[in-house]
């Protein structure tokens, strides 16, 4: 199958509407801190004029694009520039070919599955230094990068002998690799939030979305990923249910990133994209229908929250924010910056690490002088990043909300890679 | 007392014509002087189409052109590769054309040496993504763009190489005869008036649609008719080959990808003056309705710029042997003694810039006959400058070079990836330029915001070297800033509105081009 004509053309014709103005450049994280990354409008919009719709380009800039996706939301005038940016980087890669590391880091799927059955030294490995110098010579992956740990027994084997309470009210749980190979306790606490509020949780199998793949890009790999996966979110008898996200960016890559970066048009996956909740989103639309449960147990945290890039670049405003702010003795300081660096995989790699960290610098010193005794950020690969950085436990919101209603304390489970 | 130059050729008119008739002459040994009123290549040459034909436009109607055309094309591009990108063509069949023009078009492209080979819809729809796909059928032809302003210049260069003198900005005010022969012409400098006169053994006329203006300074006669064409910019390259639509030949019916733009074109309607031709919205509109025949959506892109230029049609008024006139052939080298008994002077009039080389070999062939200088034409076979590795331009070249940049060498243009060394080395290269010549050689301020960003910082770095006072600065940025919104004007809508708000604000309101200091 061929990507969609139309799809690919809309976003790289949404160059013509560049004025110049500038806002983009200003608000990139990335630009500000390096000089290898000209700006979003240099390699976005006024690079793509001198790109053949066919065909590699010469710009090896847009690489230390993030893909963080601020210019984009940013943009006054409706350019889709890092949805651009990316499909250049694509090119690029195309031209240079995709190394080892990119290939491993595509793949978490992959990662999860090699390094579950040898947990324990898998884990032990990733805390040894001279391995991760080795692993940093032989693979690029930087030494000091937030890597998560795999845990012994999966998500999918954790809720594998439950027994679903039977309701009325059903819906379809999307839990992405990274719960099911890296943080099951995400995803049983999600189950958990959804079933204290009646819904019976129905966990189709499922594969990766393809957004690590797409944004190494690998397109045509992450395509077959993605409608892959639309069919395993939507099996039969499900028609309709909304489908509930715990990670914000294999949420985001269902609705948008999916249509407007890859091209792929396919029915149900726009069946399944319009279907799609984050799981903030799902519980603050439940609240304002007066069907949340609020049977809070006082909470008496301070916690730094940070909305993530992938979260805001799904324009639901902060769901989080609104829900948490609902349980007792919780004090709340939002996070206002713009990116925490990792962006996915970017800050792993050797030759981006530094930015990364300087990208996310703001934000570590915010948290720093916050004090708070805990970080909150809905996406994983940025509580990892986070963790590592301030050394503070660094957790989803739904953990917040899971020990109000009177589940175990939070970062408990989660210590993560960024709690050693 | 008026400077007086000596030289065995004259050449009036640095157009594709004029530069091709010196490279000719001079690389024959003559010597030559080239003057033209304008900086070279500002009259239609510098307002063309952009498109080195194939010849597969005239297959059918007119199979001369297009074998001159196929020939041509063959060797420019193995003489000018530098000045060329070899996009290729496509001649599409819409659901709107007559779906029987496509076999008798191939016969003729067959019959007048056109490669024209029928490509798979499905394939042709992959590679442009923005076509029609309804079109029916497609075939390639090695049509290719050519940029104008690089191939004058490198005939200029290769001729100066030779030894001809390039003096643009001076016009021929008057031309000297003596007895029954031209010998020579009065210059006069745009700028400072200042007038010289050039005496020559030969005169050549290739002032094109201004021909026959210069042919009366001789008392001649020459009837060239202006004929307008009307081309819109769009904002980025909407093909990446040329496309033609599969028909006769018609208004709007051609997309070129020029560097970073699609040119749409064009028309045809007669104009009195040549140095009066305007385009106006009504034009502008049936253009982008044209496109959208070819390019489902067309009038919503974004269209950046419309501009005219003026096709020297000869219509000879009393055709003489002596003329090698041939209303099929497109040009018609003129001898004026034969003519009008005004010896040693040739008018070169018609033609199309794809034909420009053999126009000056034609030229030169008659101005050695008449001299009796015994010289082979050289031009088909000796490489213009920077052409010698015979690699084509292509359209991501600039980005590569910027990605090579030093960061201490920002961008000065944004839009065309012009930097403050690229300008700088411009300006010093021919000291005296103003903004607009050098828009010509770098493409400076020709992209979406046409000047809006980068003109400021421009004069300012051409001040700040020396190059402009500060009179001089404020007068150019002006001037410029003037000319390029005139050719906004008749497209001032949507996102190129936004545009020219943007660089209103900037330039009128941050800071204040209408009350700089004189
Ligand atoms: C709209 C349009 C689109 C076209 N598209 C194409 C195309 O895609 N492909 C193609 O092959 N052809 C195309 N052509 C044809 C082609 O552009 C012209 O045939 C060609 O450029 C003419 O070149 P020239 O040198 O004869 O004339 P010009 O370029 O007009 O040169 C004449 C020069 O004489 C100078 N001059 C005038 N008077 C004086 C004087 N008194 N003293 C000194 N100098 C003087 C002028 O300043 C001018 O620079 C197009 C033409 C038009 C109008």
């Amino acid at each position: 199958m061929t990507p969609g004509r139309l799809a690919l053309t809309a976003v790289g014709d949404s160059l013509d509407r560049c004025i110049k103005c500038t806002v983009c450049e200003s608000a990139c994280p990335v630009a500000a801190v390096t000089s290898l990354f000209p700006g979003p409008k240099t390699v976005g919009p006024q690079a793509e004029r001198f790109r053949q719709s066919q065909g590699s380009s010469p710009d090896r800039s847009v690489d230390y694009c993030s893909g963080c996706g601020v210019c984009t939301r940013v943009c006054p005038h409706g350019v889709r520039i890092a949805e651009i940016n990316a499909r250049a980087r694509a090119r690029w890669r195309g031209r240079t070919g995709v190394s080892l590391r990119d290939h491993l880091l595509a793949r978490p799927v992959l990662t999860g599955r090699l390094g579950r059955p040898v947990a324990p030294v898998f884990n032990w490995a990733l805390g040894q230094r001279p391995l991760r110098v080795a692993a940093e010579r032989l693979l690029g992956v930087h030494r000091a990068a937030p890597l998560p740990r795999v845990v012994g027994r999966t998500f999918r084997y954790r809720v594998s002998r439950r027994r679903p309470p039977r309701s009325p009210d059903r819906v379809v749980y999307f839990h992405g690799c990274s719960v099911d190979y890296f943080e099951p306790w995400v995803g049983q606490m999600t189950v958990a939030i959804l079933e204290h509020n009646g819904f019976a949780v129905d966990i189709p199998r499922q594969g990766c979305c393809g957004l690590p793949l797409q944004s190494t890009g690998l397109f045509e790999p992450a395509r077959r990923s993605v409608r892959r996966l639309a069919r395993s979110l939507s099996p039969a008898g499900t028609d309709g249910l909304p489908i509930i996200a715990s990670s914000t960016s294999c949420g985001l890559m269902v609705k948008r990133e999916a249509e407007e970066i890859l091209g792929v048009e396919d029915a149900r996956l726009r069946d399944v994209s319009r279907r799609t909740y984050d799981l903030f989103e799902f519980l603050a639309g439940l609240h304002r229908a007066g069907r949340l449960r609020t049977d809070f147990t006082p909470v008496p945290l301070t916690v730094a929250y940070y909305a993530p890039c992938q979260q805001r670049g799904q324009g639901i405003g902060e769901p989080a924010m609104d829900v948490l702010g609902l349980v007792p003795g919780l004090r709340i300081l939002e996070l206002d910056r713009s990116c925490c660096g990792i962006a996915g995989t970017y800050g792993l790699k050797r030759e981006k690490y530094a930015i990364a960290m300087a990208v996310g610098r703001p934000l570590f010193d915010d948290i720093a002088a916050a004090r708070p005794d805990l970080v909150a950020c809905d996406s994983e690969t940025c509580r990892w990043q986070i963790g590592r950085a301030t050394g503070l436990p660094t957790v989803h919101p739904l953990e917040l909300l899971y020990r109000a209603y009177g589940g175990a304390e939070p970062g408990s489970a989660a210590a993560g890679p960024g709690g050693q | 007392m008026m400077k007086a130059v000596e030289t065995d050729l004259l050449v009036i008119g640095g157009g594709a014509t004029g530069a091709g008739v010196a490279w000719d002459a001079a690389s024959r040994g003559l010597q030559v002087v080239l003057a033209d009123r304008g900086d070279l290549a500002t009259g239609t040459t510098g307002r063309f189409h952009g498109l080195l034909h194939s010849g597969a436009r005239y297959a059918v109607k007119d199979p001369r052109s297009a074998r001159e055309c196929a020939a041509e094309n063959r060797i420019l591009r193995a003489v000018a590769a530098d000045c060329i990108e070899d996009t290729g063509g496509l001649f599409v069949s819409t659901p709107a054309d007559d779906a029987a023009y496509a076999d008798g078009f191939v016969a003729a492209c067959q019959q007048a040496g056109v490669a024209a080979t029928e490509v798979p819809v499905t394939e042709v729809l992959r590679a442009e993504p923005h076509l029609c796909p309804g079109i029916t059928r497609a075939f390639a032809v090695p049509d290719a763009t050519i940029d104008a302003w690089k191939t004058v210049w490198a005939c200029a260069r290769a001729a100066a190489a030779h030894g001809a003198a390039i003096l643009p900005y001076q016009e021929v005010v008057r031309l000297m005869v003596e007895g029954d022969a031209v010998c020579g012409a009065v210059l006069r400098h745009a700028r400072s008036g200042e007038e010289i006169t050039v005496r020559a053994r030969y005169v050549v006329n290739a002032a094109g649609a201004w021909a026959g203006r210069v042919a009366r300074l001789a008392g001649c006669d020459v009837a060239v008719v202006a004929g307008k064409g009307v081309m819109v910019a769009m904002n980025h390259r909407l093909v990446n080959a040329v496309v033609n639509r599969c028909a006769m030949p018609g208004d709007g019916d051609i997309l070129v990808p020029v560097r970073t733009v699609s040119v749409i074109g064009t028309t045809d309607a007669r104009v009195e003056d040549p140095d009066r031709v305007q385009a106006s919205a009504d034009e502008v509109r049936a253009m982008l309705a044209a496109g959208e025949s070819f390019i489902p959506g067309f009038t919503q892109h974004r269209a950046l710029r419309v501009w005219a230029g003026v096709r020297p049609l000869f219509a000879a008024t009393s055709p003489t042997s002596a003329e090698t006139r041939d209303l099929s052939r497109g040009h018609t080298v003129i001898d004026h003694a034969a003519r009008e008994g005004v010896g040693r002077f040739i008018t070169i009039a018609g033609g199309k810039f794809t034909t420009f080389r053999l126009m000056a070999e034609e030229t030169v062939d008659a101005v050695c006959a008449d001299l009796g200088v015994r010289a082979e034409c050289r031009t088909a076979a000796e490489t213009l400058p920077d052409s010698e590795e015979r690699h084509y331009y292509w359209i991501g070249a600039r980005q590569a070079q910027a990605e090579a940049r030093p960061v201490d060498d920002p961008l000065v243009c944004e839009c065309e990836l012009v930097s403050r060394q690229d300008l700088l080395v411009a300006a010093a290269r021919r000291p005296g330029l103003d903004l607009d010549d050098l828009r010509r050689a770098l493409r400076l301020g020709m992209g979406p915001c046409q000047g809006g960003f980068c003109m400021a910082r421009a004069t300012g770095l051409l001040h700040e070297a020396g190059h402009l006072d500060r009179a001089a600065a404020n007068a150019a940025l002006r001037d410029f800033v003037e000319e390029r919104w005139r050719g906004i004007q008749a497209l001032a809508w949507g996102d190129q509105l936004r545009q020219m708000r943007l660089d209103a604000w900037i330039l009128l309101g941050v800071l204040d081009l209408e009350h700089l200091p004189e």
